[in-house]
């Protein structure tokens, strides 16, 4: 038979594995081909415990297949192997059912403290509640009045759509870039409120050993305390859904005085502002008194294709039965107030929560007129924002 | 173990195929229906799925009665009836499990103060057991009593049990008509039993406002007693047909096995009453 | 009925039909190995080609072929058929095949049970296909079926829960007629620490999935009533819990994993001693071990559920509980070590497939135990590290484990040998490329890629690339199995009666084709 050959072959390719394992590990600091060491204590130790069980892996691993490679090597046939006939030694067995129990209580240590420490959010010096929304984050600076919404940049948006004809290689953080990032301090240890709006999300920030669900109706907690000014990108990590791959998360960690400058900020032209740039990025300006249907138009097109294709789509087709068309909708050609009401306030129990301060007047009005008398729709009225307090 | 000689291995299986045709189509109904759709797909189906069992089991029967079947056989149908009555339990267990979650964890989550939940979420919502949830789903209802029907209903399935088993001393002892008049029994009480469960359903409907949408606690409520009911129902069925082979002169003092699985399955209802009465009702 | 009429001394003589009323009407356990079989085969290359169509669009960054919907509902549909229509369905075929003949029974407990439980599994499987064409599309929430999002679903949503119910009673049946075919139907002698180490861990296997599929129906059932009748089980506000359907989900979901290597377990050890000429080492252990596995399998199931916030202790106990779950594994893997171990090996392609399954299989257990260290899962959990470490267990495990049976078992089966040259070039082509598909996952769910999404930075493009490569490859490769299949059914060198020179067990006293009933009188067992 020619199983040399075959075994030379098994032997290299299960080597080469081998091999590309360790290699990976030893280049951690340069590429990314394993986990990061984060920027946080438990991310460290995270990595810790992630490279230790790895390394015991390999270990046992070199062992185990060692024997049997050595086997297939030494005891075949073509080379004249008698089989024996032992079937059966207590000894062994006892041996080999015990090393690697000690083995895995010796792992199970460290990780219970790991894992002790991680649950203890207790003494913290901050607390932002993060509500995951079918597809954007909502964070909320308790107690400081501050609160924004956070979704994918628009940019990439467009980019991402299917035959966008956007090349998406010119982006460097592709789909991990958001509009509003998440401004946090170093050096002060932050609690985390983890809920969600609609279905189960999961608020995942690889630097800082952060994974927790988004679960609707609960609050779970989680903390952090970053070592490390600087940018760090996460992603949501639970399925929620048609755009689940589509919402980032950034948080910015700063210094303290660099924070507290971002907040007061933030406090001083209100939550208002914040909104606007959400929807308008930086030309933030205050509605006209009246604006033209042209002008309403252009505008709602705009921020009809930031906000609302994710679900109604492109040309207002929707996604029945679950995300209704625009397109001869009874509501977006029925009676204004009814529509006013929908976009103001969403409706409660679905995807379609409301933008009553997400998005300025100005472009609720916009974006109203626009699902009225475009994509396919002709209702002939516009709306206006002054018209949006009266409802 | 026994010996192999001469197994009976029957060589066509039409019933079956007929079978798969009519599960097929009662679950396309059953999908349309919840749908909104029509029922007839369904009731088509299930009509499909009522003849082959009259076919399926009264093949069976006859070859029963006609003496194919020896012990090894036997076993193999012990076996089996033995074994789906355990797969019935993990389906309770499923509820019942859903139940103890709801108890022991996310109500107190939801609802003691102290948990983070509780103080950001639901400040207003205090746990206790029965409950609707923060949302008072359904409204405000009024809890279902373990004292008035529900201990009727458990002394009715008790009775049957011991009816029950009444009607299998008899067989054992071959007395085949005392049998059948200790079966008719047992099924009367079951069907009785069934009523009054269809009476105190109108109850929580009616006078208690405890429906379906009840939050956790009508949701535990009808599934956990209407999965029960429904397994009563069928098991009240299958007693009948039992007795009705019993007044037609089957079954003998050594050979009742039809009349063993039907019993089994009626002490297995009997016993998830119990489960129920204990954690649904009183606690 | 004929049978009635019949005497059953007679049905024993009895041939196949002839034509399709063979196959439709057959209470023959090998006709029904062989319609499981091809059922099985047909359902991987469906599933698999759903998983083309996600490698596709993952090929490069950006969204190129697929809407992010039918993306989600390609991973869940290739799922589902992969392991309902799939591994499930070729395990119980073989269970079908071989089980009565290697305890010596006349065939299947409950015959037309048995025909029952294959025929309800075409149609469940084409409900659950058709759903794909309806209004709002194929189910898109993952295999998990999470609630509240699969409740966000279409009108498919209930052909999917239905048909779910249907595999759910076509399993819960077949795992029945198992377990009463292995208690009630050996041969004289053939006592239970003599049974063949496939028909131990079928045993084990059957007794799991009637503990579990039961609970998953209660638990799609409780998806149904919530999305169909307002009940509230996953509901926070009227007092459920969104987690307690992940509760009861994985309480069946483990045990199904290991319902899916179990009887692969099985398949090696039958395997490695024929071709080491060698018995089995550690006969006994290997038993309890199974057994321990399938007891373990019961406790652990929240390891999928370690960043869902569970109370610290709930966490604590199932990283304990998961992690023993190496000890019975490793017994396993170093009992085929031993068995290896001085004996006189050669290399045909069921021995090359089955040393793939323990090599690859225990690649696959490493990188299982580093999820079940609870600190670092909260960084794996649901990235590529995840989707690497099942798809290693699951395709060079329980897929290579029923490719190493098919070849071993197929001149049994057909009379003939298969192609030898082909088989080796079909393993060498399928090791090479499973590897190069699913290795880089590690790489790419270490370094941050979750699962389940359509697109992707661009540092995760390379890897990417590569894998999506590999998928095709293997792909590819497999319909070189297909082929030799096929050319092996229509002839061959004739097989001897023992086919492999180490082979020892009743199956192969029969002859080859195996006649269409065996061991009508049992055989004398030593
Ligand atoms: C065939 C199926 C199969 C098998 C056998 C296993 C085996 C194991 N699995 Fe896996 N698993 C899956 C299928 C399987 N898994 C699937 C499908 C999922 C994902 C589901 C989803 O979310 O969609 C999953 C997910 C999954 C998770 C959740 C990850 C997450 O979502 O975050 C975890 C966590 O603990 C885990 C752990 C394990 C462990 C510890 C084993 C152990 O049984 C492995 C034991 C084996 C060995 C360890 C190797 C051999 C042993 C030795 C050589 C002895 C010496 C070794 C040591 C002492 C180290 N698995
Ligand atoms: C037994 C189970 C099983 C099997 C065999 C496979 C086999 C494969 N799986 Fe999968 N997979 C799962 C179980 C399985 N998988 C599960 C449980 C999930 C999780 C789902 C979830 O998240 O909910 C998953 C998810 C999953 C993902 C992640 C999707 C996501 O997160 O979005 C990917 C991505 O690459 C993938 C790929 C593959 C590939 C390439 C194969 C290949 O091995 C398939 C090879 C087979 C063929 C290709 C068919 C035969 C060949 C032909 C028909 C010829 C034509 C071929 C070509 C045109 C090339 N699988
Ligand atoms: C996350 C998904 C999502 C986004 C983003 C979204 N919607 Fe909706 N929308 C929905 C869903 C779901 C419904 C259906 C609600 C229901 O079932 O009544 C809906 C319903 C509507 C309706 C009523 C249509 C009808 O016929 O009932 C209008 C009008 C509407 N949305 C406008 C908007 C506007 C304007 C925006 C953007 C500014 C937007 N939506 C963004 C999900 C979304
Ligand atoms: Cu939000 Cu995934
Ligand atoms: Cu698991």
């Amino acid at each position: 038979m020619k199983s040399t050959g075959l075994a030379k072959a098994i032997a290299t390719a299960v080597g080469l594995s081998l091999s590309g394992l360790v290699v990976a590990a030893e280049e951690q600091h340069e590429t990314p081909l394993n986990m990061t060491q984060g920027v946080t204590n438990i991310s460290a130790d995270v990595y810790g415990l992630h490279m230790t069980i790895f390394y015991v892996c390999c270990v046992i691993g070199l062992a185990v297949f060692g024997v049997m490679f050595y086997s297939i090597f030494k005891h075949r046939k073509s080379k004249g192997a008698v089989a024996a006939t032992f079937h059966h030694s207590t000894a062994v067995e006892i041996i080999w059912t015990t090393v690697p129990m000690v083995i895995l209580i010796g792992m199970a240590i460290p990780a219970a403290k790991t894992l002790i420490e991680m649950e203890d959010s207790s003494e913290s010096e901050m607390t932002i509640k993060v509500t995951g929304f079918q597809w954007k984050w909502h964070y909320e600076y308790m107690g400081e009045g501050v609160d924004f919404y956070s979704q994918l940049d628009a940019e990439h948006n467009a980019a991402r759509q299917l035959d966008s004809g956007i090349d998406v290689n010119q982006y460097h953080w592709y789909l991990k870039e958001v509009d509003n990032e998440l401004v946090v301090p170093v050096g002060k240890k932050i609690r985390f409120l983890h809920t969600a709006a609609d279905v189960i999300h999961a608020w995942w920030v690889p630097d800082l050993a952060l994974k927790k669900d988004a679960i609707p109706g609960f609050i779970n907690e989680n903390w952090t305390l970053i070592n490390e000014p600087g940018v760090y990108r996460g992603k949501c990590a639970e399925l929620c859904g048609r755009d689940h791959g589509f919402m980032p998360i950034v948080v910015r960690a700063v210094e303290q005085d660099e924070f507290d400058a971002w907040l007061a900020e933030q406090k001083g032209e209100g939550a208002e502002l914040v909104v606007a740039e959400s929807a308008t990025g930086d030309e933030a300006v205050a509605a006209p008194v009246e604006q033209s249907m042209d002008e309403l138009m252009a505008r709602g097109s705009e921020v009809y294709a930031q906000q609302c294709v994710a679900c109604h789509q492109a040309k207002g087709q929707g996604i029945p039965p679950v995300f209704p068309a625009i397109t001869g909708s009874p509501v977006a050609t029925g009676p204004v107030e009814t529509h006013i009401d929908t976009v103001l306030n969403g409706k409660p129990g679905t995807a379609m929560t409301g933008f009553k301060g997400r998005l300025s007047d100005a472009d609720i009005a916009a974006v109203i007129t626009f699902q009225r008398n475009g994509l396919g729709n002709s209702v002939g009225d516009s709306v206006q924002a002054s018209q949006l307090g009266g409802v | 173990m026994s010996a192999t000689t001469g197994y009976y291995v029957p060589h066509d299986a039409k019933w079956s195929i007929v079978g798969s045709v009519g599960l097929f189509i009662f679950f396309i109904g059953m999908a349309l229906l919840v749908n909104g759709g029509s029922s007839l797909t369904m009731f088509a189906g299930m009509a499909v799925v009522i003849y082959m069992m009259f076919g399926w089991f009264g093949m069976v029967v006859r070859e029963s009665e006609s003496g194919i079947y020896k012990a090894q056989e036997d076993l193999s149908f012990r076996m089996s009836m033995a074994w789906f009555i355990f797969s019935e339990v993990m389906f309770f267990a499923a509820f019942f499990g859903a139940l103890f979650y709801a108890r022991t964890f996310s109500g107190p989550w939801l609802g003691d103060i102290g948990s983070a939940t509780n103080t950001v979420l639901y400040s207003h919502f205090d746990y206790v057991w029965p409950n609707n949830g923060p949302g008072n789903l359904g409204g405000d209802y009024l809890q279902m009593g373990w004292f008035g029907l529900p201990l009727i209903n458990t002394l009715l399935l008790l009775t049957s049990g011991v009816t029950c088993t009444m009607a299998h001393h008899a067989i054992q002892k071959g007395h085949r008509e005392t049998m059948v008049k200790w079966l008719l029994a047992t099924v009367i009480l079951g069907f009785v039993f069934v009523a009054c469960q269809g009476f105190e359903y109108y109850e929580a409907y009616h006078h208690n406002n405890l429906k379906m949408t009840t939050g956790i606690y009508g949701s535990t409520f009808f599934m956990l007693t209407g999965f029960h009911g429904f397994h009563v129902c069928m098991g009240a069925i299958i007693l009948t047909v039992v007795m009705i082979r019993g007044h037609k002169g089957h079954f003998t003092a050594d050979n009742h096995f039809a009349f063993e699985a039907a019993a089994w399955y009626w002490h297995f209802v009997d016993v998830v009453w119990l489960g129920l009465f204990l954690f649904v009702y009183i606690l | 009925m004929s049978a009635t009429a019949e005497s059953h001394h007679d049905d024993h003589h009895h041939g196949p039909e002839k034509g399709i009323k063979r196959w439709l009407y057959t209470t023959n356990h090998k006709d029904l190995g062989t319609l499981y079989l091809w059922f099985a085969f047909i359902s991987f290359f469906i599933g698999g080609l759903m998983a083309m169509i996600i490698r596709l669009e993952l090929f490069t960054p950006g969204m190129q072929f697929v809407d992010p919907g039918f993306f989600n509902s390609m991973t869940t549909m290739h799922a589902i058929v992969m392991i309902f229509g799939g591994v499930m369905p070729a395990f119980v075929g073989l269970a079908n095949w071989m089980i009565p003949m290697m305890i010596g029974g006349p065939d299947m407990a409950l015959p037309r049970l048995n025909n029952w439980s294959f025929w309800i599994m075409p149609f469940a499987v084409s409900i659950f296909l058709s759903t794909l064409f309806m209004d709002g599309g194929g189910p898109a929430s993952g295999w998990t079926l999470y609630a509240p999002l699969s409740l966000q679903g279409g009108d498919s949503f209930a052909f999917v829960i239905f048909s779910i119910h249907m595999m759910g009673i076509s399993s819960v049946m077949g795992s029945i007629n198992i377990v009463a075919t292995i208690l009630n139907m050996r041969a004289p002698g053939m006592t239970l620490m003599k049974m063949p180490l496939f028909v131990w861990t079928w045993l084990i296997t059957a007794f799991l999935l009637i503990a579990v599929i039961p609970v998953f129906a209660g638990a799609v059932t409780m998806l149904l009533t919530d999305r169909y009748f307002g009940t509230s089980f996953f509901n926070a506000a009227g007092g459920g819990d969104p987690v307690m359907y992940q509760h009861i989900f994985w309480f069946f979901g483990h045990p199904e994993v290991y319902i899916l290597i179990l009887p692969a377990f099985g398949i090696v050890s039958q395997i490695i001693p024929t071709f080491a000429r060698k018995p089995l080492f550690g006969y006994s252990s290997m038993v309890y071990a199974t057994g321990s596995i399938a007891f373990l399998s019961f406790i652990v199931w929240a390891h999928h559920m370690f960043t869902v916030g569970m109370p610290l202790a709930g966490e604590l106990f199932f990283m304990f509980a998961t992690m023993m779950i190496a000890v019975p594994t490793g017994v396993k893997v170093f009992n085929w070590i031993a068995t290896m171990w001085r004996g006189s090996m050669t290399f045909e392609t069921p021995m090359l497939f089955a040393l793939g399954f323990v090599v690859m299989f225990t690649f696959g257990g490493f990188s299982g135990l580093m999820l079940a260290v609870t600190p670092a899962d909260i960084q794996y959990h649901d990235t590529y590290f995840v989707v690497a470490h099942f798809h290693y267990v699951l395709v060079p495990g329980a897929i290579f484990s029923i490719m190493a049976a098919v070849y071993y078992w197929l001149p049994k089966w057909t009379g003939n040998m298969y192609d030898e040259k082909l088989g080796k070039m079909h393993f060498w082509c399928s090791t090479f490329f499973v590897n190069l598909l699913f290795f880089p996952m590690h790489f790419v769910g270490l370094a941050g890629m979750p699962r389940r999404i359509p697109d992707y930075n661009l540092q995760f493009a390379d890897m990417n690339m590569w894998a999506s490569i590999g998928a095709f490859g293997f792909g590819l490769s497999q319909l070189l199995l297909l082929y030799i299949v096929i050319k092996c059914i229509k002839g061959g060198e004739k097989a001897t009666d023992q086919v492999w020179e180490g082979a020892e067990g009743l199956e192969w006293t029969v002859a080859s084709p195996a006649p269409y009933h065996t061991f009508e009188t049992p055989p004398e067992i030593k």
